[in-house]
């Protein structure tokens, strides 16, 4: 198949770049508004307006921040590890963005479909914590040590139920495959993952809050203790590319929430029969509108819960979130024994 | 030829890294080349159409134990250490032994008799995707290894935390 | 096609690397660095093999050595913190009290 006059190969690469040049640029512009978003969701919850003065209801507020830290004077701390300072955010961001490549935004379009889609997101956030880690360590200052070495451990602590949280998901659809997730969900009679694994979907949320270093589990960054933590010496554009990281690993993990027990794209088969009319909306939409919802969650708690203290956050991580997904896990895998062998292993 | 070039690409890094990784003075840059180390053996496995085997690499090795040694060199804060003596006075000899067995190992390969071939071609573990091949494998042929290992894990676990806990006087 | 042997001989490369490390450097955390990447070399070869048989039998046992390289690393760093809290060193060569 020679299209245009190319061969095949070239035709299939100048795909996989316009889809990455599209899925960047959609959430590059969705981790802007996000910070908006979340000032204004925030400030009215306190009570406040948030901001109003850039364009017409603050609207252009995100591009102010963005030029504002580009022109800003990037500062380098004398006593830092340099390349590993230049290193850092960059790392970081790295890691967040590859992991957008596994992820479905609706039915086919994807930029990699691999059968390992899960996996390499559980690796693509793991490595987030390098960006963290270095730039705290690289800075070599009170504040960002103290803010890396707790991230460090409440990152490899919470990477644990993450995991097994989902392994309830990977049960039901027999899959790794993200796709193949979604598309097992709108087999199955309730429509979402969420209706029966409610209790992977409770692990998940709060794993996934503690390993985007949100709040209440925000404690690498404390802004009121820590001043900010690990990226305390950071300023300009590496700093901004530390925000980006977070927003990015916020946008990654309410899409895999929505992917993985919220249905994804689709709609559960009985609304779709009561209503069939919704069926011509495209599935880019639900998908959009489940994320914001997500998102809107992250501000909701964010304004609402007040921050846990260290060896708190570490007991929630060990002594409760594990024990219940491996709780999880057990009763998935035996009722799944149960539905299609009839109790005999 | 484009598999021999991503080979030699792969190849090429890998030694670099590891001999950048044990050669250097400060111990947090020797991680970072492990890390790098790490992604171009995944790359290797993915070449070897073990996806499964590349994600745990990547998993595991990058996203759990070099954490755990940055966290250790973090904790130790050890920016006086790079200022000793790095390698020990005999280091030649090192090298002389460690060549003297790699020449071994490559004499041995030249008479090397590979077994039986198996039943798990490419186009049988691309039926069934690499995961559920190698979940067959192990869950049924190597269950209890699988287990024993697991044990080893929970020792590891515990041995770590009663080891490294602070004796309370 | 690239041939079995090719990895054969990296796979010993990176386990001379390895060793190499192990017994010339004294610090104690880059000389666990050197075992994992002994460790490395051994699961390039078993992978390969594994690969060009057409037989798991050599992954399976690349997910084991990982898992008893992670279970390694763990013991391993918490000996290492162990030492530095009673001898404030993580150098080999200061551990000599057993010198006759």
């Amino acid at each position: 198949m020679a299209m245009f006059g190319l061969p095949q190969w070239l035709w299939a690469i100048g795909v996989i770049v316009v889809k990455i040049a599209i899925v960047l640029g959609a959430v590059m512009g969705h981790v802007a508004y996000a910070t908006y978003f979340e000032r204004k969701v925030i400030g009215r919850m306190q009570n406040r307006l948030g901001p109003m003065i850039v364009g017409p209801f603050g609207i252009l507020q995100p591009i102010a921040d963005g030029i504002k830290s580009f022109f800003k004077e990037d500062i380098i701390p004398t006593n830092a590890d340099k390349p590993i300072f230049f290193m850092a955010p960059i790392l970081g961001l790295m890691a967040a963005l590859a992991s957008l490549a596994v992820i479905p935004f609706f039915d086919g379009f994807v930029v990699a479909n691999i059968n390992i889609g899960l996996l390499y997101l559980f690796a693509m956030s793991s490595l987030a914590v390098y960006g963290i880690i270095l730039g705290g360590w690289a800075s070599n200052s009170k504040y960002s040590f103290l803010g890396c070495l707790r991230a460090s451990a409440q990152v490899i602590s919470y990477e644990v139920p993450l995991g097994l949280s989902l392994v309830g998901v990977m049960l039901m659809a027999g899959s790794l495959n993200i796709t193949e997730i979604v598309n097992a969900q709108s087999r199955y009679p309730g429509g979402m993952y969420i209706t029966a694994q409610w209790l992977g979907f409770f692990v998940f949320v709060l794993s996934a809050i503690a390993e985007t270093n949100r709040a209440p589990f925000d404690l690498p960054e404390a802004e009121q203790e820590l001043i900010a933590g690990f990226f305390t010496e950071y300023s300009g554009m590496r700093f901004a590319l530390f925000f980006m990281a977070e927003y990015t690993g916020m946008i990654t993990m309410s899409s895999l929430a929505v992917l993985c027990f919220l249905g994804g794209w689709t709609l559960p088969p009985f609304v779709l029969k009561m209503m069939p009319f919704l069926g011509v909306v495209p599935g880019v939409v639900w998908f959009a509108m489940k994320l914001y919802v997500c998102m809107f969650f992250y501000y909701w708690i964010r304004a609402t819960l007040p921050r846990y203290r260290y060896d708190q956050l570490m007991a929630i991580g060990w002594k409760v979130l594990i024990p219940l997904s491996l709780v999880n896990i057990v009763i998935t895998s035996v009722i799944k024994m149960f539905l299609h062998h009839g109790g005999t292993p | 030829m484009i598999n021999q070039v991503f080979f030699f690409y792969f190849s090429a890094v890998i030694v670099a890294t590891s001999v950048m990784a044990i050669t250097r003075r400060s111990v947090m840059h020797g991680v970072l080349y492990m890390l790098l180390l790490f992604f171009h053996i995944a790359g290797l496995y993915l070449f070897l159409n073990a996806e499964f085997i590349s994600a745990v690499q990547i998993i595991v090795y990058a996203g759990a134990i070099m954490v755990l040694f940055l966290f250790v060199i973090m904790l130790l804060n050890l920016r006086d250490d790079i200022k000793k003596r790095q390698f020990i006075a005999t280091w030649p000899m090192g090298l002389l032994v460690s060549s003297g067995i790699l020449m071994i190992i490559l004499m041995a390969m030249l008479t090397i008799k590979t077994g039986t071939q198996g039943q798990w071609g490419i186009a049988q573990i691309e039926r069934l995707t690499h995961t559920v091949a190698i979940g067959t494998v192990m869950y049924t042929q190597y269950l209890f290894p699988f287990e024993v290992a697991s044990l080893v894990l929970l020792v590891a676990i515990i041995g770590a935390m009663v080891l490294a806990k602070k004796r309370i006087k | 096609m690239v041939p079995c042997n090719w990895y054969m001989w990296l796979s010993a490369i990176v386990f001379c690397i390895g060793m190499f490390g192990f017994i010339t450097r004294r610090n104690i955390i880059i000389m666990l660095l050197s075992i994992e990447i002994m460790f490395n070399g051994v699961n390039i070869s078993l992978v390969a093999l594994s690969h060009y048989l057409e037989d798991l039998a050599g992954q399976v046992l690349v997910f084991f050595i990982i898992a008893v390289a992670a279970a390694e690393a763990a013991i391993g760093l918490a000996l290492v913190i162990l030492l530095f809290r009673n001898k404030e060193t993580i150098t080999v060569d200061d551990l000599n009290e057993l010198k006759g």
